[in-house]
């Protein structure tokens, strides 16, 4: 297996701050890759980092060979890399069907003047962009909600739509940001099968901030964790949770 | 000898903008609201005190009524923010920008409807004529305008920094979440600041008529304040002022020199280019927002 | 209610749901194509200025509803459309190549003052566009030479093919005219709206963040929605023009460009219906409270002021009480005839929403 995404070295400060601290580590393609950590332990800063929200102090970052340093934010989704977000970042005032189509704006190939008359090349390309979005509601028994404002749905299937947005862009990487944070136990179950299965059916690579250490030791092959920006323990899931440094972060120093 | 005419003049038209600012940005770092009719409110805070002094109309000696008009201000500015702006909670800054820009036109109707369109003047007793300084002539309304803005920074100063609704207010301004987790009532402390922001609208109404005739348009005048509050930058008090000044002294002197037509537009140039090269303003710093 | 059985992808994409809509339109269209025949010429004079402003509407709809950018300097450049197309006129071009000449002039200036303004969020922005709306007034006084300042332009008569096009002289055939710019801009509207760039516009308005995670550019798909904005406001500018025959500095003040954004807002944000219903309040308004006045109080008494202070107040009890406005009303109104019996009270309750700050400092 071959590394997808590379960090090296990564350091970003905020001010007189440390975030993140001369941090490496790659993930492979084909993996689900979990960070885990206490609060403030820079988990989303690392996907700031990546989504090319902050400039990183120091450091490289390479996804498939390229650098992603050279691109604007904007440029990264064209690469193929997906996200959600903490604190679910969804079109409020438009349907489950038009957010998930946002999503496939990377594959937008018609211009402006096409757009205005609405040629049969937009036509068509409108016809697979709503095939890929349908696949998606299925997978994710969205059917229910599709014509539904977001501002009116429930926590839970924001959720499960903004994963779905990000499923809908066709990524190779993709980033969660907590997926079950908020989450009932039974939408924490739907979730994993989810990552599961986006992993294995899909064969998306899955890189995820998670504090549900079910969840993060149910679905992961590797985790990394992270204090004060720099990294903690690297390993399986087992190997992490068994580490004294890690017990130590979490638990403080008088449990251990 | 003219260039100081030129800016006492200036700086006198500058602090009455600066007040209005003053206004604007409360208001804006208090509740992220901005209020359109601030200039309109100035108009009703100077029309009231004239209806309340006049002879022509209620006839009540003027330290008297400047005193009862600017309270009547506050009240007026609290009622607006208890009755109107509080139920715009969540929408979008559009729609009250929209909404205050409506009221201005509602206080300029009603304003139009009491005293008319007539101009009409203030019997102030800061408008006294012009005094000599060493061969320079100024007018004494323009100096009182000067002195009353000072000492109207330094008591809002001290208010802000000494007294606990003032340290609520800040409080407010900056974090409303953590402010109202601290005990802060953050929706009565918000009101108080449109009452606040009322009373400082109704001094430079004052002082805004002392120094000539006004009519109910000239509430159009917070168009420049606000030109002003942005040159100074939105988020920040003193800025305001310090736009409100510039603005000010930049108007007279641009009419002096500069060929007529280009004169008037003058201020809202200087608004493009600190927008377009600062776009938070002067005075104030940047921070990005959290994801 | 009609429910919508989906087949197709078709389904989604097509320009009206289904039949019965599409009939409703039609019909619409007859009627509008009829109408010089079944009223006067006062009123067809009237419906002519609702349908200008609707397009006007249209293209400020686009910015502010769809992007979620607020401007209140669109007067700006409804001037820009409205003095460059008499100009290339009277240089000798058509009114054919005119016309949209203008609104792509109209277009691209206002991309390029874009480029700049989007840096800035919702407030600055509004202040921007306002200060630029103040600055064309004085701009237009100041380029004499070009726009005959506070003297003002006469609109030359229109013609197309041989027939001659004017206002006051073929009310009927200068309708038709505005009606067919109406329905192509709204046609083109509509067709933005179902492609991947309305979408993009409603990424943006929604939330930057996650528009610029999906691949969107923000700053480049604001300018664009400028762009277009400013191009069907030029065409409205243009035909403003046309309608009142003889433009000075003060016919596009920035009073103008607030009653274009109130407007907008009355209608409803976000919505074609929106443009079309605002502009009937704004142009029937005046005829309305001027025959009010003359009932109440007797005619021949001037009260200033009265037009934008009832115009102000509507728009406050809209924003308090029906934010989403006409349009937002309307379609209540119908769903609670649809589902007769079956409507609930709270089914309209509006949704709680919370602060969401876009505020750096």
């Amino acid at each position: 297996m071959s590394n997808l995404l590379e960090i090296k070295n990564a350091t970003l400060k905020f001010g007189g701050v440390t975030a993140v601290n001369d941090l490496t580590f790659s993930v492979e393609e084909g993996e689900v890759y979990a960070i885990v950590g206490p609060n403030g332990a820079g988990k989303s800063t690392v996907f700031n980092l990546i989504s090319r929200f902050y400039d990183p102090y120091a450091g490289s970052i390479n996804f498939d060979g390229n650098n992603l340093l050279d691109r604007n934010a904007d440029a990264v989704a064209d690469l193929g890399i997906a996200r959600t977000f903490q604190n679910i970042e969804l079109f409020d005032h438009a349907t489950v069907l038009q957010n998930l189509l946002v999503g496939r704006h990377r594959h937008r190939s018609t211009n402006l003047l096409q757009e205005a008359l609405f040629t049969s090349k937009v036509r068509r390309e409108e016809k697979r962009h709503r095939e890929a979005v349908e696949e998606v509601i299925d997978f994710l028994d969205l059917q229910p909600y599709r014509d539904k404002m977001i501002a009116g749905l429930p926590y839970g299937v924001r959720k499960v739509v903004e994963l779905g947005r990000a499923l809908a862009s066709g990524p190779r990487l993709l980033l969660l940001d907590e997926p079950a944070s908020g989450l009932s136990v039974e939408e924490t179950q739907d979730m994993r099968w989810w990552i599961d299965d986006i992993r294995k059916q899909m064969g998306i690579t899955v890189l995820m901030v998670e504090h549900d250490m079910g969840l993060v030791s149910g679905v992961s092959d590797r985790v990394l964790a992270l204090a004060d920006g720099a990294k903690l323990a690297e390993g399986t899931p087992a190997q992490v949770q068994s580490d004294p440094a890690v017990i130590e972060a979490y638990l403080g120093a008088g449990a251990a | 000898m003219e260039v100081l005419q030129l800016l006492v003049s200036g700086l006198a038209n500058g602090c009455v903008y600066g007040l209005i600012a003053l206004g604007f940005v409360l208001i804006y770092k208090a509740t992220e609201q901005v209020n359109f009719a601030q200039g309109d409110f100035m108009m009703l805070g100077a029309f009231i005190t004239l209806g309340l002094t006049n002879a022509h109309y209620m006839g009540l000696p003027f330290w008297v009524a400047a005193p009862l008009a600017i309270a009547i201000m506050a009240v007026l500015g609290y009622l607006l923010d208890f009755f109107v702006l509080r139920h715009l909670f969540g929408q979008s800054q559009t729609a009250v920008v929209i909404l205050t820009i409506a009221l201005g036109f509602v206080i300029r109707f009603i304003a139009g409807l009491i005293w008319t369109h007539e101009p009409q003047t203030l019997e102030s007793p800061l408008a006294i004529g012009d005094i000599n300084v060493g061969g320079v002539v100024l007018g004494m309304a323009d100096v009182a305008v000067i002195v009353v803005t000072v000492l109207m920074t330094f008591f809002l100063y001290q208010f802000f920094q000494r007294t606990k609704l003032g340290l609520a207010m800040q409080a407010a301004s900056q974090n409303q979440m953590a402010a109202y987790f601290m005990g802060i009532p953050v929706k009565r402390v918000q009101g108080m600041i449109w009452g606040l922001s009322g009373a400082v609208a109704a001094v430079a109404g004052i002082l805004f008529a002392s120094k000539g005739a006004i009519d109910p348009n000239a509430g159009l005048l917070g168009i420049k304040a606000f030109a002003a509050a942005v040159i100074g930058g939105f988020g920040s008090l003193p800025g305001a002022l310090m736009g409100g000044l510039i603005v000010g002294v930049i108007e007279p002197f641009a009419s002096r020199y500069f060929p007529a037509g280009y004169s008037q537009i003058a201020p809202y140039t200087l608004l493009l280019f600190v927008l377009v090269f600062r776009p938070h303003g002067l005075f104030s710093q940047v921070r990005t927002k959290k994801v | 209610m009609r429910i919508h059985f989906k087949t197709s992808y078709e389904h989604d994409i097509r320009l009206f749901p289904d039949r019965w809509s599409f009939l409703v339109y039609a019909l619409l269209i007859v009627v509008a194509v009829l109408l010089p025949w079944l009223i006067d010429d006062f009123f067809l004079g009237e419906v002519t200025n609702v349908l200008i402003w609707a397009i006007a509407g249209l293209g400020l709809m686009m910015l502010t509803g769809q992007t979620g950018q607020a401007s209140l300097g669109h007067a700006a450049f409804l001037a820009l459309g409205c003095y460059s197309c008499i100009i290339f006129m009277e240089q000798g071009l058509p009114f054919l190549i005119a016309f949209p000449a203008a609104g792509i002039l109209t277009g691209i200036i206002g991309t390029i003052i874009a480029i700049p303004a989007i840096r800035l969020h919702g407030i600055y922005l509004a202040i921007a566009t306002m200060a630029l709306s103040i600055l064309a007034d004085d701009i237009i006084v100041l380029m004499e030479p070009i726009t005959n300042g506070v003297s003002g332009k006469f609109a030359p008569v229109i013609n197309i093919f041989g027939i001659e096009i004017e206002r006051w002289g073929t009310p009927d055939r200068f309708y038709w005219l505005v009606l067919v710019v109406a329905i192509i801009c709204t046609l083109i509207y509509r067709n933005i709206l179902r492609s991947p760039l309305g979408r993009a516009f409603a990424a943006v308005r929604d939330s930057e963040v996650s528009a610029t995670a999906m691949g969107i550019h923000i700053s480049r798909t604001k300018a664009i929605s400028f762009g277009i904005s400013c191009a069907i406001t030029g065409l409205a500018g243009a035909l403003m023009g046309f309608f009142s025959g003889i433009v000075t500095n003060e016919t596009f003040s920035i009073v103008i460009s607030i009653t274009l954004l109130m407007m907008i807002v009355i209608g409803g944000l976000g919505s074609i219906h929106g443009a079309f219903f605002g502009a009937v309040v704004v142009a029937f308004l005046p005829q309305f409270l001027s025959l009010a006045k003359e009932t109440v109080i007797g005619g021949g008494v001037a009260i200033p002021g009265l037009e934008t202070g009832v115009f102000g107040m509507i728009l406050i009890l809209f924003i308090l009480f029906e934010p989403m406005g006409i349009y937002g009303r309307w379609m209540k109104i119908r769903i609670w005839f649809e589902l007769f019996p079956f409507a609930r009270k709270d089914m309209f309750k509006r949704q709680k929403s919370y602060l969401k700050t876009e505020r750096l400092r």
